[in-house]
Formats: structure tokens, C-alpha cells, sequence
């Protein structure tokens, strides 16, 4: 039996459906949270190197890799919305930049916090912390030249243009931050990966799925709020039973 | 009027180039500013940071090259929004030719007006800052590979916001992240001469990127300026 | 020749008209009517390709426009309510320009003959920005000499012209016309071209 895709990506099916599937992520989301930081924190041994400090890598490292798989997916999106011109997909891009944006900022603050204790300063020049810190530029590049268009179809367009240009981009730049960095001889993070305690690995894995769960269930929760900012004027969702009361 | 001439690509190309230059020649004002924003820039530092030589030097490459980045933003917020306001954009886009043909016409001009003097500025103000002769030779064809790319992807940042309010700042919050590279590898050019190394393939990288540019810029620029007209 | 069918249009929210079909065939000429608002610039735009219509399509020559692209800007003029003329160029530099970005090389001695028969005789070297409102139009208009395209898509082109003027733009309308040209424009000032069967378009 074939199943009719199509039908989800109109705004007004997706929005029911958005609605249902939110507390499916959102509560694992809370539940692998919970468990991953007391694994983490608690069950987790203390590292002979860096002490306890390095417990901070159980988000840094999960927001790190969410902050760039984020941006990849919103380009996808904004791809997506150019060509086919759907406009859920333009929807989707815009409700995941936000989140991106946290995680960049969260990694780069976690970043922070790691460095002090271990580097002696809050901020030191590694590649991986300058590519976040220009992948958060970026996220706030697409933020703001959205903001800034008020038609919505033309912010749409020309933000998943500015997405896609922003992703070709990224290798380009990872690329040269890193040759910027051997030039420079520049401390590189390091975690004593060869020994990575089983209770670390269960750790990292699970506060990295609690992370996607969370971030889908944020996504869909926004793009739901958009779809209703962007429609406020149709029929059905002057029909819908939240609009009624 | 029946047997018109046509003009082909080239010709457009040409027209595009002699147009901007025209215009830039009577607008002078706007060419001498960018120039004397990029001068006064690089002289702040050495005010700021002090006149001791030795570390002048060694950020001499580094200045001018984030000089360079911030006056060619200033100018690039004019690239199409004269066009724009007074209705010849909406003439290019019904151009019977391509689009990006007028687009890269548009950049070359905007290259030789604000991106040229900076080269042929650098030298004197390389002087300000003591560089050797050889580092000198190196930044000015970093310089003369790179200015050419943040022109080029300017423009897209330029199309993306034309007519926007704020658009100037904008236009560099979207665009600076983007010249990073750019930055990099010009200055890691001078870095490596003056560290007794070779600076070719900072310099061959820069070349890619320009290549890189030529290629996709124009045609990216295009569909944002079709995207802002809408 | 040009075909529209089923076109819809919208800005923002606003749904401007929809359902809207017509043809022109050559030697036609047809006014677009309608309150302020109603769309009528927004239609020629979208003639233009400016704009994506919501639905329906554009048809030249029987293909849609946005596969012709540049085939379709080849005999397509387009006059808007901006002039796209520049302040620091005298009308000469101006004519030449805009002729040649619409892919015709004018020679100065053809450029000349086009801004004299516009009424320019005298102000062909002059920058653009001493000149009047209505002299700064005819240049914009000289195009319309300068030019063989089958089809003219004009938006207001009597704004700011005197009597004399819009007789001549009447004239050139009229020529254009006998050479099986085809007309589509809107204006609120009355624009009259003898022996021709006026179509008219309204949106409401």
C-alpha cells in the first residue's frame, strides 16, 4: 500500500500531524536527558587526565555535532523548498536555525567552561572552537536576513539561498581554519579517546539521542507556530478548535 | 529601424564594465571614500597597539588584509541598489542574455573600483608598517587574488538584501563569514615568506577560490537578484 | 501570440485576481483597466517575469516563458514606472545604454535621430538631472525607437508627458502596431490609435 507523501508536506495536514508526533520525541527527550547526565555525572569515572572536569564533553560534544548536522539539514531543506517551491520545506529551515544556533552557542560555551580549567583561558584559538564560533555566524546571518525580509516568500527564498551558499561554504572554511591552525600551532582539544570508559561511551551516546529527540520535538513545536503565523488568514485554521476558544 | 545590430555576450560584457566605470568616474566621491576608509583603518592601529616595530610588522599582513575586508563591505552595499531604485536592474533582467553575464560584468566593475586602488594602496601602507620588501611582494598578490573573490562574494550578499532596511550591516553580517577563508590564506601567505617558506600554496589556494568564484558567484547572484525583485 | 491562461496572482496574503485568461495576437492592442490596486502593475510584472504567478502560465509563441528565459527577452520591451535612466549620464549615454542592454548597438548618429524625434533636439549631451520630468521620460521612451521587438508591455508611459508628447508616443504606438506588433499597457490618461480595435482587460 502506497502511502501518499505528498499529503504531509501541505502545511495543513503536517500541522495535525506535527501536533501528535510532538510528545512521541519530547518525552524520551526529557527521559534520555535525565539518565544520560546521571551516567555522565555520577556512574562515569573520573578521568586520570583532566579530572572532572572533562564531564562537560557529555554536552559539548553532543551540541557540537547537532550544531553542524542542524545546518546541513536546514540547507537540505532550503534546498529542497527552492527547487520544488513547497513551503513546508522553507518552514522547516526556518524552525531549525534557532535551534542550531543554541547548540552552536551551547558548544561554544561548554567550550569555554572545558578551557579554563584545562588551557588556563576561557577562550583559546582551536580550529574546532573557531569553525563553531563561524558556524554560529552563520546561523546568525540566516536568522537575521529572514527577520529583515517582510515578505514571506521572498525571505524564504533568498535565506535558503543564503543556507545553501553558507553550507558549500562550510568545508571551505573548516578546511581553512584547521590549515590556519597547524600555521599557528594552536592547542587542539583532546580527549583520552583510546581509553574511553564504556560508562563515557553510554554516556555520550545517549545525551546525543536525547539531544535529536529534543531538537526534533522543538523543530516541529516551531514549525507548527509558523504554519499558524504564516496562515493566520485561511479557513481552517480559523476552524481549528484552538482558535475557536 | 528594421536591419538593428545586435550585440553579443561580449559586448554586453564590455557595456556592463565601461557603464560602471563611467558612473564611478562621475561619482568620484564614493571611490575616494572607500580608499581613504581603507587608509585610516590601517593607520588606527599602530595607534592603538603602539609604534613598536617589530610586532607592526608582524601584524602588518593581518591588518591590511581585515582592512581590506571591512572597506570593500562599505562599498559593496552600492553595488545594486542604485540599479535598483531608479528601475535599470529590472532592464538587465530582461536582458536578452544571461543574466550572470551582467551580473560578473557588474562585479569586474565593482573589482576595479573599490577593490584595485586597495591594491595599489597596500604598498605605501605596508611601508607604515616596515614590511620587508619580499612579504611586501606576497600580501600584494594576496591581495590582488583575493580582493577580486570578496567582490564576488559580496555581490551575493549584496543581492540578497537589496532594498532592505539596514541593509549595509546586514549585508556584512551575511558576508564576512564567508571571506574568512579568504582572509586566511592571504594572510598565511605573508606569514609563510616571512618564516623563510614558500608561500605558493597559500597563494595557488587563493587562486582556486577565484576560480571557485568566477565560476559559481555570478549564477548564485543572478537567482538572488531574481529572488529580491520578486 | 502571447497566451495567459488561468493566471493568479498574489502580494503577500493578498490574493490580486485570479482565473485570468486572455490572448494577443499581433497587431493588437490591449489596455489593462482597474482601480488602484488592483493588480495591474503586478499583471505586467508578472508578464515580465518579475513575479511567479501562483498558477496558470504564460505562453509565447506556444512555451511558457520561464523556459524561453532570454528567447522571450529578446522580443519583449518592457516600460515601467521607473525610468532606468541615470542622473550622471547625459540622454545620448542613457539612450545607448539602455538600447544596448536590451541587446542593440545604437550608433551615436541613430541615438541622436531617436532623442530629436522624442523632442530632445538640443538636450542630447546634457546630464540627465537638469532635465524635467517629462524630458527625462522621453528618454526612457526613446527606447521604443531604438527598438524591433514584437512585444511592448508599457506601464503608465503618458505620466508626466505633455500634449504634444502623447500624440507622438499615439504615433509610435500606431507604427508599431502596422508592423504587426503587439501592445499591452495601462494608463489613466486616454491613449487613442486610430483605425485599431482597443481591447481592454479589466481587473477588479
Amino acid at each position: 500500500m502506497a502511502i501518499n507523501w505528498f499529503k504531509y508536506s501541505a502545511p495543513t495536514t503536517f500541522y495535525g500531524l506535527a501536533g501528535k508526533l510532538i510528545p512521541w520525541f519530547a518525552i524520551p527527550a526529557a527521559v534520555l536527558f535525565a539518565v544520560g547526565l546521571y551516567i555522565g555525572f555520577a556512574v562515569a569515572p573520573v578521568d586520570a587526565q583532566q579530572g572532572e572536569f572533562y564531564r562537560i564533553i557529555f554536552i559539548h560534544v553532543p551540541s557540537s555535532i547537532l550544531s553542524m548536522f542542524l545546518y546541513l539539514i536546514m540547507a537540505g531543506y532550503a534546498a529542497l523548498g527552492l527547487i520544488f517551491n513547497t513551503r513546508l520545506s522553507a518552514m522547516m529551515a526556518t524552525a531549525i536555525a534557532p535551534t542550531g544556533a543554541l547548540f552552536a552557542f551551547i558548544s561554544l560555551w561548554t567550550g569555554a567552561l572545558w578551557g579554563k580549567p584545562m588551557w588556563g583561558a576561557w577562550w583559546v584559538w582551536d580550529a574546532r572552537l573557531t569553525s563553531e564560533l563561524i558556524l554560529l555566524f552563520l546561523y546568525l546571518g540566516f536568522i537575521a536576513l529572514h527577520a529583515s525580509i517582510d515578505d514571506p516568500r521572498r525571505a524564504d527564498r533568498a535565506s535558503a539561498l543564503l543556507a545553501i551558499v553558507g553550507s558549500v561554504n562550510v568545508p571551505i572554511i573548516y578546511f581553512s581554519v584547521k590549515w590556519w591552525n597547524t600555521l599557528h600551532q594552536g592547542s587542539t582539544i583532546k580527549f583520552t579517546g583510546t581509553s574511553m570508559h564504556v560508562a563515557m561511551q553510554q554516556a555520550m551516546f545517549i545525551m546525543l539521542a536525547a539531544c535529536w529527540l529534543y531538537a526534533i520535538a522543538v523543530v516541529l513545536a516551531r514549525v507548527r507556530s509558523i504554519i499558524l503565523e504564516r496562515e493566520r488568514n485561511t479557513v481552517w485554521i480559523n476552524e481549528l478548535p484552538e482558535a475557536k476558544q | 529601424m528594421t536591419d538593428m545590430k545586435r550585440s553579443s555576450m561580449l559586448g554586453l560584457l564590455v557595456l556592463v564594465i565601461r557603464r560602471d566605470l563611467v558612473l564611478a568616474m562621475r561619482r568620484r566621491a564614493d571611490v575616494l571614500t572607500t580608499l581613504i576608509f581603507f587608509v585610516m583603518v590601517v593607520s588606527l592601529f599602530p595607534l592603538g597597539v603602539g609604534p613598536e616595530m617589530s610586532m607592526l610588522r608582524k601584524m602588518a599582513a593581518g591588518v591590511l588584509w581585515v582592512a581590506a575586508l571591512l572597506s570593500s563591505m562599505l562599498s559593496l552595499g552600492r553595488l545594486f541598489s542604485a540599479d535598483y531604485l531608479d528601475g535599470t536592474l529590472e532592464q538587465m533582467m530582461l536582458a536578452p542574455q544571461s543574466l550572470s553575464m551582467l551580473v560578473l560584468g557588474k562585479m569586474v566593475a565593482h573589482w576595479m573600483v573599490s577593490g584595485l586602488p586597495l591594491v595599489l594602496m597596500a604598498p605605501v601602507l605596508g611601508l607604515q608598517f616596515d614590511m620587508p620588501a619580499q612579504a611586501l611582494g606576497v600580501l600584494i598578490l594576496g591581495l590582488l587574488l583575493g580582493t577580486p573573490v570578496l567582490s564576488m562574494v559580496g555581490a551575493i550578499g549584496a543581492a540578497l538584501t537589496l532594498g532592505l532596511r539596514g541593509g549595509g550591516v546586514l549585508l556584512s553580517l551575511l558576508v564576512l563569514p564567508l571571506c574568512i577563508p579568504v582572509l586566511i590564506f592571504g594572510t598565511g601567505a605573508v606569514e609563510a615568506v616571512s618564516t623563510g617558506l614558500s608561500a605558493a600554496s597559500h597563494l595557488s589556494l587563493l587562486g582556486a577560490l577565484l576560480v571557485l568564484a568566477l565560476v559559481f558567484t555570478p549564477w548564485v547572484t543572478a537567482q538572488a537578484l531574481r529572488i529580491s525583485m520578486e | 501570440m502571447l497566451e495567459v491562461s488561468n493566471l493568479a496572482c498574489s502580494r503577500g496574503d493578498h490574493r490580486l485576481f485570479s482565473g485570468l485568461s486572455f490572448a494577443l495576437h499581433p497587431g493588437q492592442i490591449m489596455q489593462v483597466q482597474g482601480a488602484n490596486g488592483s493588480g495591474k502593475t503586478s499583471l505586467l510584472r508578472t508578464l515580465c517575469g518579475f513575479l511567479m504567478p501562483d498558477e496558470g502560465a504564460i505562453i509565447w509563441r506556444g512555451e511558457n516563458i520561464r523556459e524561453l528565459d532570454e528567447d522571450y527577452y529578446a522580443e519583449m520591451l518592457y516600460l515601467g514606472h521607473l525610468n532606468a535612466i541615470k542622473d550622471e549620464l547625459s540622454a545620448l549615454e542613457n539612450l545607448r545604454i539602455s538600447a544596448g542592454l536590451s541587446g542593440i548597438e545604437l550608433d551615436e548618429k541613430e541615438a541622436i535621430t531617436a532623442l530629436r524625434r522624442m523632442g530632445l533636439r538640443g538636450r542630447e549631451r546634457l546630464p540627465t538631472k537638469v532635465l524635467s520630468q517629462g524630458q527625462r521620460r522621453r528618454v526612457a521612451l526613446a527606447r521604443l525607437l531604438a527598438s524591433d521587438v514584437k512585444l511592448w508591455i508599457l506601464d503608465e508611459p503618458l505620466t508626466a508627458l505633455d500634449v504634444g508628447a502623447v500624440a507622438l508616443i499615439q504615433e509610435l504606438v500606431a507604427e508599431h502596431l502596422a508592423r504587426q506588433g503587439m501592445v499591452i499597457f495601462t494608463t489613466h490618461q486616454p491613449l487613442q490609435v486610430a483605425g485599431v480595435e482597443m481591447r481592454s482587460l479589466s481587473l477588479s
